[in-house]
């Protein structure tokens, strides 16, 4: 080799920024083109199994998210003849008609407000139907009733003389009562954001992780670690993966948005109390978040593994937390308003998931803003931790004597 | 400071005082002293375990001391200057898939240099140095040295005034040694500040023009090699013709005689009063010859006997985590 190369040098130090970027630059391009990426697109067929399993778990969730129905207040004979017409329309129909139930035992307030009947029977009903099959009236939050006000019309029609020749007037009866039933079908579209933020976030931490532990295999790392601060290189690795997973979710959100332009109204969620644009726009950046925090804690791990078997035995408890602390923002989100809801909030790595449950089920936007501060703060602190972490124990050279890390002492004398 | 004897009218690429490092409780350095001056080509020589890499590793930042303070290229902050800074790890490592131009501007971005110029320049180096067939494979496409020259030209790529290498030598073959020394002093002849570290004394013996001697995790000596030399006296070998005589009173105490030869250090006084005697006592002087300290045995006066014979037989370090 000749010492020709060496006449000018260049100048300038990199800025963190700009350190991550390189970083990020590289892993992302590698993710990219790889295998992984193919698996990486193939990822939410596990999270839609798992999220089924998962679902039963939220039991209580469930119960309380039952398809929206009409509570029928009417004259006996007029509530069953309304019932049975929608039962027969319903045969030859499908399942696009709203589920209507007689209120069997309204009381005579309820009777003259037919109104009254969603806040007195805790959100059961999401409309009422009173009058008769000529003249129907139905009484609930406007955009619901106006929806229904067809498919009522129908069912009335054939209700009061078997045939669908002659459609009654549906009188609307828009009430300022909040839709409760609304409320608990929106617990639905929490839960479900919910369950596709935590299976995205585990398995993209996951992927950060094997990521830094092929790297150290690789001894690449002690490279970067010379050349760019160690919260570069992490801040680096996640943004990478952030971007691959973002390329993921727009291939998964063509597909989904394709399949559920095919599928029609079958695939519809209750819409989320900040509308679904402002529920996208929040579930991006509170996955972003739960990734960063989650992500930032595996890579600390992975500063302190040497192999796979280390970091199976650092990242099960770490794993376990964080479906525990899934499964209570799933719960806490049944407790709105309460100090379960608030700590789920307070809590770093429940919050971006009780956020999201937040963002479906009340409309205001400015505790988004609060919390998304106070999770940024919380990843800031992580990363700079784990890279001092990582400073401190992961570049030993040499004799280091003859104790062993705490966690091979756990594993080994069990 | 222990045994530091370089000058300080040069000015310094590299200051550094008392550092120290211990890892769960067992100190690896206690206590590292060195000044490295500016365009000088420097050695760090001790058996495995004498705490070198982890002496640079400090000075590059990737760990921090426990105590101790370091100035690099004027920077109390290694990060600081990591554009100017190049370092070759003792455990070699690049992306697999990787192609080994890509690898070089990587390598060359990461301190700072624009992708499209390392790219450029990646080119550039692997054909100056014979590689230029490789620019497009991938590096688990290459054999192991074939991967390491690629990670040396990356370590330069961005022309960088302080080269640190660890090991530079292991898992090179001869011929490939041999360029690595010419280019090693090449970068020092431009004004690049050369450091290495390495357990093979013949490489600091022939580049350095100074040495730091770590043994135990300190800095028992450190300054330029001929003072290393000249702590230990020159070794005379005389062989004469006459086997006893009252010449042999004239021969230091501690000599020591093969055959006709005898072996002792070279007198304080010199040479001439001890040629004088002899001559006086017909020894019959058949040959003599002084010879100057090598830096091997300089190592053993200074290091002692134990890291000496530590480094006689060591084999290459495996990573000890």
């Amino acid at each position: 080799m000749s010492h020709g190369d060496h006449q000018i040098g260049h100048k300038g130090r990199l800025s963190m920024l700009a350190a991550a970027w390189v970083v990020a630059r590289r892993d992302f391009t590698a993710i990219l083109f790889s295998r992984t990426f193919f698996f990486f697109l193939l990822g939410p067929l596990f999270p839609v199994i798992v999220g089924l399993l998962a679902g039963s778990v939220g039991q209580r969730v469930d119960q309380s998210s039952a398809a929206p129905a009409i509570g029928v207040v009417m004259a006996p004979g007029d509530a069953q003849a309304m019932i049975a017409a929608r039962g027969r329309l319903a045969a030859r129909l499908g399942d696009g008609l709203p589920e209507m139930r007689l209120v069997k035992d309204a009381s005579p307030a309820e009777r003259a407000d037919p109104g009254a009947v969603m806040v007195s029977r805790k959100g059961a009903y999401a409309g009422v139907l009173s009058g008769s099959p000529a003249a129907p009236v139905l009484s609930g939050p406007g955009p619901r009733i106006t929806g229904w006000q067809g498919d009522v019309a129908l069912i009335a029609a054939e209700a009061r003389d078997g045939s669908a020749g002659s459609w009654p007037r549906v009188r609307l009866a828009k009430t300022a009562v909040p839709p409760q039933g609304d409320s608990r079908s929106r617990l639905r579209t929490a839960q479900g954001a919910q369950t596709l933020l935590f299976l995205l976030t585990m398995m993209l931490a996951g992927m950060v992780l094997s990521n830094l532990v092929e790297e150290k295999g690789n001894k690449i790392i002690e490279v970067l670690a010379a050349a760019i601060p160690m919260e570069a290189v992490f801040f680096g690795k996640l943004f990478a993966m952030l971007g691959v997973s973002l390329v993921g979710i727009a291939v998964w959100g063509g597909v989904g948005g394709a399949l559920y332009l095919s599928a029609g109204s079958a695939l519809a969620l209750p819409e989320p109390a900040v509308g679904w644009p402002a529920l996208i726009g929040l579930g991006v950046v509170y996955f972003a978040m739960a990734y960063l925090l989650l992500g930032s804690v595996f890579l600390a791990i992975g500063s302190l593994a040497n192999t796979v078997r280390e970091v199976q035995t650092l990242s099960m408890p770490v794993t376990m937390m964080q479906l525990m602390l899934f499964f209570f923002a799933t719960y806490a989100m049944t407790q709105p308003g309460s100090t379960v809801e608030m700590l789920a909030v307070i809590l770093p790595f429940s919050s971006p998931f009780a956020m999201l449950a937040r963002a479906a089920q009340e409309p205001a936007l400015w505790p988004h803003a609060a919390a998304l501060g106070w999770q940024a703060v919380w990843v800031l602190l992580l990363v700079r931790g784990g890279s001092a972490l990582f400073r401190r124990r992961a570049m030993k050279s040499g004799p280091q004597g003859q104790r062993r890390k705490w966690w091979e002492r756990v594993v080994v004398e069990g | 400071m222990t045994g530091n004897v370089s000058g300080f009218d040069r000015p310094l690429a590299i200051e550094a005082r008392g550092l120290v490092k211990r890892f769960e409780g067992t100190t690896a350095v206690g206590g590292v002293d060195l000044c490295v001056p500016k365009g000088a080509v420097y050695g760090i020589l001790g058996p495995n375990g004498a705490g070198k890499t982890t002496t640079l590793r400090m000075l590059l930042g990737i760990i921090e001391p426990d105590a101790g303070y370091r100035r690099i290229l004027g920077a109390q902050r290694p990060h600081d200057v990591a554009h100017a800074i190049g370092y070759l790890p003792e455990e070699r490592g690049l992306y697999p898939a990787m192609k080994a131009t890509e690898a070089i501007a990587f390598l060359g971005a990461l301190r700072g240099l624009p992708l499209k110029e390392g790219r450029r320049r990646a080119h550039e180096l692997l054909e100056r140095h014979g590689l230029g067939y490789a620019a497009d494979r991938q590096i688990r496409q290459l054999s192991k040295g074939m991967a390491q020259q690629v990670q040396i030209l990356g370590t330069l790529v961005h022309r960088p005034r302080l080269v640190i290498f660890d090991e530079p030598f292991s898992g090179l073959d001869a011929l490939n040694q041999g360029k690595l020394e010419a280019m090693m002093r090449g970068l020092a002849q431009d004004g690049t500040t050369v450091i290495f570290s390495t357990h093979v004394i013949a490489h600091a013996e022939r580049l350095c023009d100074e040495v730091a001697i770590i043994a135990g995790g300190r800095v028992p000596f450190a300054g330029p090699v001929d003072v290393a030399r000249d702590r230990i006296a020159a070794q005379v070998r005389l062989e004469t013709r006459a086997q006893d005589g009252p010449w042999r009173a004239a021969l230091p105490a501690d000599s020591r005689q093969e055959g006709r030869f005898w072996h002792f250090a070279l007198p304080n006084g010199g040479i001439e009063p001890l040629l004088r005697a002899l001559i006086a006592g017909e020894a019959g002087i058949l040959s003599l010859s002084i010879e100057r300290a090598g830096l091997h045995d300089a190592f053993v006066a200074i290091a002692g006997e134990a890291a000496a014979r530590a480094l006689s037989t060591e084999k290459p370090e495996e990573p000890r985590r």
